[in-house]
């Protein structure tokens, strides 16, 4: 177990009672697995991620990272802790600054993280190359900016940006949503490759249950801010228990014109 | 006569780095009554072929090269801006992608919505029930009803209340409703709907989905759906135009295109969706990017990522054939591979 979430709740205080985002969350990652979040909209999928990056303070619970409870640590601890846990963002093309290269994008975190690192600016240029071939990009893209990729190749500057420091979990936030299918294929499949490569481990969120079902090992169906159920991929897909899991699997259009609800002649 | 045929139709934009020719002879005919999906990757022309339906795309920088675009038999291209101010919102409705931005955030639901209302009754005073004579007063009165009747169709519950609600009291699944509602609210015969569910969650989407396919049913609706998402094709329309770098490359019905693909490009979208059975590591991705559409390559467009493609597509671009009743595909090889 690398990652518990120990009954974690969240409240966001307002007049009025406030909103729940995250009531009573429990959850274990495993180590090099991937662990799919599913949820809709509102559901506390991104407040959660926030809580473990240590963004956000929470209301109740534990979240143990390799044994550490998160909430012990100093602020510089918890900076040092960010080197092992990174994370990728939905939208590329929000996420990347328009006005840094391709190479200062990646070389920043190995700058923040530089003490825990020690590498120097040439060794971090050397790595930066070294990332960029590693998610299938060269070093002719070293100096480009944002604007001159296309959406693929964003989120695997995303990607290269986040395994820049080395770290051990990686925190996915529906990094394929804004893509083509041909390229969130692409990306999928370097996912793949580089948690084999590397002993990763994926928190994987999304609200595609194609993309879970293919990528996850174990998943769990968040809704509104309470987990409502969690297992092996395989059982939830084959045998779900909630009615929400139902309602989700019945709901995710399927590509075969022969599962279609709506009934038609020919 | 169809409903919408295109025929033949080019379009070329004009930016500083040239001209790109961005629609490369887009035949399509969509008879009363059925859905089509127009499907594609980004930068196919999928949107331009929709917004040149209700002659939305703006000229210059665009340009039509050739083709037309005929709605009953006239030509839309050739029509004048007050001949398609009439049809716009009345005979063809249109929805947009994200709900979220084409609301006026600071106009009460129900007014944006009288205010189409009204537009759709000054061309066709039918569409309020009134006759021609009725007053500023009564027109008006009639489009709130109308409004209302529209929402409470779409589903919102509590219309008469909602009514006057501003579009940020409204869920991104409700705002995408209400498009639909004003999109519909001039009883159109064709709905062009571009990504109407790819800012929603599932279960939304599912519920747009099963509205759209009731108003079709009961309504006599003819839709032209353009998206990405290869299921909500296979669950909601009967008919399927697949579009590569401005070019149709294969089109027909649902059934047959999904279950026979023909064209290379078709089956490689096909297979980049994971499904139950794709073992991980095993999704196969399209290697290469889009040509680009400034310098296009000089036959199919599409042999620079084909896995089958030989000389013999480089030659000229290849023509549609048929190769099922309705069932077309663009390539040479089609029917051998």
């Amino acid at each position: 177990m690398v990652l518990r979430i120990e009954g974690v709740t969240k409240l966001y205080p307002a007049r009025g009672g406030g909103v729940t985002a995250l009531r009573d969350v429990t959850l274990n990652v495993v180590a090099r697995e991937s662990f799919g979040l599913v949820g809709e909209s509102g559901s506390g999928k991104t407040t959660l991620t926030r809580c473990i990056l240590g963004l956000e303070p929470i209301t109740e619970g534990r979240i143990v990272y390799d044994g550490v409870d998160l909430a012990t640590l100093s602020a510089a601890e918890m900076r040092r802790m960010r080197s092992r846990i990174q994370i990728v963002f939905q939208d590329p093309y929000a996420s990347l600054n328009p006005r840094m290269s391709a190479h200062d994008i990646i070389e920043e975190p190995m700058v923040i993280h530089r003490a825990t690192l020690g590498l120097n600016a040439r060794q971090r240029t050397e790595r930066v190359a070294e990332l960029l071939q590693l998610v299938g990009l060269g070093e002719q893209h070293l100096w480009r900016f944002p604007h001159e990729f296309s959406g693929g190749q964003r989120q695997r500057i995303g990607i290269a940006r986040a395994l820049a420091v080395n770290p051990e979990l990686l925190i996915l936030d529906e990094p394929t949503s804004a893509l083509d299918v041909s390229v969130q294929a692409q990306v999928l499949n370097l996912l793949h490759d580089l948690q084999r490569r590397f002993a990763l481990t994926y928190l994987f969120i999304s609200h595609d249950l194609g993309v879970i079902r293919y990528i996850c090992d174990h998943v769990a169906l968040i809704y509104r801010g309470e987990i409502v159920e969690e297992g092996d991929t395989e059982t939830i897909f084959t045998a779900p228990k909630s009615d929400y899991a139902r309602m989700l699997l019945a709901a995710m259009p399927e590509p075969d014109p022969d599962k279609s609800p709506f009934a038609r002649a020919g | 006569m169809a409903l919408l045929e295109i025929r033949n139709l080019h379009l070329a934009m004009r930016s500083f780095e040239g001209e790109a020719h961005v629609l490369n002879g887009i035949d399509l005919k969509v008879d009363t009554g059925e859905i089509w999906g127009v499907v594609g990757e980004t930068g196919c022309g999928k949107s331009l072929t929709g917004l040149s339906i209700s002659r939305l795309v703006p000229t210059p920088p665009a340009r039509y090269l050739a083709g037309e675009i005929l709605f009953e038999g006239r030509d839309l291209l050739a029509a004048s801006e007050a001949e398609m101010r009439a049809l716009r919102g009345r005979r063809i409705g249109m929805i947009f992608q994200d709900p979220t931005t084409n609301l006026n955030p600071v106009f009460r639901i129900g007014d944006q919505m009288v205010d189409v209302a009204l537009h759709a009754g000054h061309a066709d005073p039918a569409v309020l029930g009134l006759d021609r004579r009725a007053s500023g007063r009564a027109r008006r009165k009639a489009a709130r009803a109308l409004a209302v009747r529209m929402l409470e169709r779409v589903g919102i519950p509590d219309a008469a209340r909602r009514v006057d609600d501003y579009p940020h009291q409204f869920s991104g699944g409700m705002r995408q409703r209400v498009l639909i509602a004003m999109a519909l609210i001039g009883k159109p015969d064709l709905l062009i709907a571009d990504e109407p569910t790819t800012a929603l969650d599932v279960s939304v989407q599912a519920q747009i989905l099963r509205l759209i396919h009731d108003l079709v049913v009961e309504d006599g609706l003819t839709v032209v759906m353009i998206t990405h998402n290869l299921g909500v094709v296979a669950q909601l329309c009967t008919h399927v135009a697949v579009m590569y770098a401005g070019n149709i490359v294969e089109a027909g019905p649902v059934r047959p295109v999904f279950k026979n693909p023909g064209h290379p490009y078709t089956r490689a979208l096909m297979a980049a969706v994971p499904t139950a059975g794709t073992k991980r590591g095993e999704l196969a991705g399209l290697p290469g990017i889009v040509p680009s559409l400034f310098k296009p390559p000089p036959g199919c467009r599409f042999a620079t990522r084909c896995a089958h493609a030989t000389a013999a597509c480089d030659l000229g671009a290849p023509a549609m054939r048929e190769l099922s009743p309705g069932h077309s595909v663009a390539c040479v090889l089609a029917g051998e591979i």
